[in-house]
């Protein structure tokens, strides 16, 4: 202490110089220009969301949640849509979640460094960027027509498995990744398996990375049209699907159809559709982030 | 099982007395016959040959990148976790080549077990930390009992018994090396490799991890690296050292009893190391 008071006392100035106060003048105008960037993004949001809500609020009552399609649009409502988007993302879910995490395993925990596991690696990399417009006429073309499925709610889910897959493998693959490798070469010298030290040390420790990616693949998938309406969903259905093997409409669809009507009641209507299926979307995060804090209250490394 | 060993296949823990007794001093439990390792093109060990006496506790010494770490990493095969790496020679574990065709990498982790040099606890309590490794091994006996006992031979029961609930991350890094140090006890290895693991700690720790070594020498087979030449004096019987040679290949220099080499090197390269002329 008293070697820096002695200093002091000395005259070492502590005030910043001119060539600190430049550098420190553009951390605060970097610092400024960040704050900036992402206030703009939550502005945006909050435009829309406040717009939308100003002109979907008030058509939403119990009877435009629970009434079906209909010509006339005092009568029209969008449970069948509704239904629709429940089965197809749980099915996806079931579906493409297990193979994702399983393929993400495979590649980083299994897979040999080799020329093949690079090819695999590209390709998935490159499918996550494919227009989901042609997963809907792969869709058609294999699940619809090939394995004649035809224009079901299976067929959907599996061509909306495909569209979300890659986005879910390499999301997963980066939070196995960031697992220390040193977590694995505990459990592995205790003379676990492979599989033993993935399950118990290495899934636990990415699983809220994984859940991230999963709830970002999900979220894309619940807003699509094109796929779905390429491999065969329906545009106007007065029924709600009772299986996998019904016929579906989902919520954009239904979106998508009222806002090409010309009545200005119908438009109105498409307003409520989205408040609707943004709360669909939230609700399903929320179950998402509530399972990430669970799983990353017990990982901590 | 895919290995013959000439130690008892356990399914669950063993007790002490169910492990092998009858050996005679010398007896070698490890014996490195001629080991060279390659991390792609990278010669990183040329040659190494040495042996390691049961019930003894060997050390590792020579200037960083000499492969001392690579040679121990070879001894359970925590290598093959290294893509490119190859490593030719033998390793005799109580006579069979631990890199046989045969051999499972599994079934010689568990008997031969490894301490980092960074503690590397799981995210989990202390308890699930002892029990890991004793339950994927067929642990089927009282659990308490084998947290206490092998917490109590790592020297931290007294310091852990009311909270073995609690994250083993919570604990501090001498307290969770011993951690690590009394989960590989758990599953009762032969033979405990430890890579630096005092490097990390205040010399409290340091000097508390090595009484401990001195302790289970008694029981358990220990090989050892470390950079600390003080270190290797203190705990070890045999020491080994390595240097580079000519081709920046890790080779051994010489293998001695440890009064001796340090004391009475043989080699020059010894003598200028341990006296700090090295370099």
């Amino acid at each position: 202490m008293s070697v820096i008071a002695g200093r002091r006392e000395a005259g070492v100035g502590l005030r910043s110089g001119p060539q600190v106060r430049r550098r420190e003048g553009v951390a605060r105008l970097m610092h400024l220009l960040f704050l900036l960037v992402t206030s703009f993004a939550v502005i945006i949001l909050g435009v829309l969301l406040v717009s939308i809500l100003n002109d979907g609020l008030q058509g939403i009552d119990w009877s435009f949640i629970t009434s079906r399609a209909s010509r006339r649009p005092e009568r029209a409502g969008l449970i069948t849509a509704l239904f629709g988007t429940l089965w197809i993302m749980a099915l996806t879910a079931l579906i493409a979640i297990p193979i994702g995490i399983g393929a993400a395993i495979y590649l980083e925990e299994y897979a040999p460094r080799n020329w093949w596991t690079k090819v695999l690696q590209t390709n998935i990399a490159n499918l996550a960027g494919v227009p989901s417009v042609v997963y809907g006429l792969l869709g058609l073309g294999v699940f619809a027509n090939t394995l004649g499925l035809g224009r079901t709610v299976i067929t959907g889910a599996l061509t909306m498995s495909l569209l979300v897959l890659p986005i879910i493998i390499i999301a997963s693959q980066e939070a196995i990744r960031a697992v220390p490798l040193s977590l694995r070469e505990a459990a592995l010298a205790l003379g676990g398996t492979p599989w033993q030290t993935a399950r118990s040390h290495v899934l636990p420790a990415a699983m809220p990375g994984i859940l991230t990616g999963t709830i970002l693949a999900l979220s894309r998938a619940i807003g699509e049209t094109a796929p779905l309406l390429v491999a065969g969903a329906s545009l106007y259905l007065t029924f709600n699907p009772g299986g996998i093997d019904s016929n579906y409409t989902v919520l954009p669809i239904q979106i998508y159809n009222w806002t090409s009507e010309a009545k200005q009641e119908f438009k109105d209507l498409a307003a409520s559709g989205i408040v609707v299926l943004l709360a669909v979307l939230i609700a399903m995060n929320t179950v998402a982030i509530v399972l990430r804090q669970r799983f990353s209250r017990q990982a901590r490394w | 099982m895919a290995t013959q060993t000439a130690g008892p296949v356990h399914v669950a823990a063993p007790t002490r007395s169910a492990r092998p007794t009858e050996f005679t001093q010398s007896e070698p439990i490890v014996q490195v016959r001629d080991l060279n390792v390659h991390y792609g093109a990278f010669h990183a060990v040329a040659g190494v040959s040495f042996d390691v006496p049961k019930n003894s506790i060997t050390a590792l010494i020579g200037p960083s990148g000499c492969g001392k770490s690579t040679v121990l990493r070879s001894i359970n095969r925590m290598n093959d976790l290294i893509p490119n790496c190859r490593v030719d020679g033998q390793i005799l574990y109580h006579q069979v080549d631990v890199n046989a065709r045969k051999v499972d990498p599994v079934e010689v982790r568990r008997r031969v077990g490894m301490v980092f040099q960074k503690p590397n606890p799981f995210p989990k309590s202390i308890r699930d930390n002892i029990l890991w490794g004793a339950k994927i091994n067929g642990f089927k006996g009282n659990a308490d009992e084998l947290v206490e006992r092998s917490l109590r031979q790592a020297a931290l029961w007294d310091e852990v018994k009311d909270k073995l609930k609690e994250n083993g991350l919570a604990l501090s890094g001498g307290q969770q090396q011993r951690l690590c140090i009394a989960r590989t006890i758990a599953i009762n290895p032969d033979v405990i490799l430890m890579d630096e693991p005092a490097s990390a700690l205040d010399p409290i720790s340091t000097l508390k991890i090595e009484d401990l070594m001195r302790e289970l020498e008694r029981q358990y087979t220990i090989i050892i690296v470390t950079h600390n030449m003080q270190q290797a004096a203190r705990v070890s019987d045999q020491t080994v050292f390595f240097s580079l040679n000519e081709k920046r290949q890790g080779v051994l220099i010489e293998a001695s009893p440890t009064a001796e080499l340090f004391t009475h090197p043989r080699d020059q390269r010894t003598e200028d190391y341990i006296t700090g002329r090295f370099g």
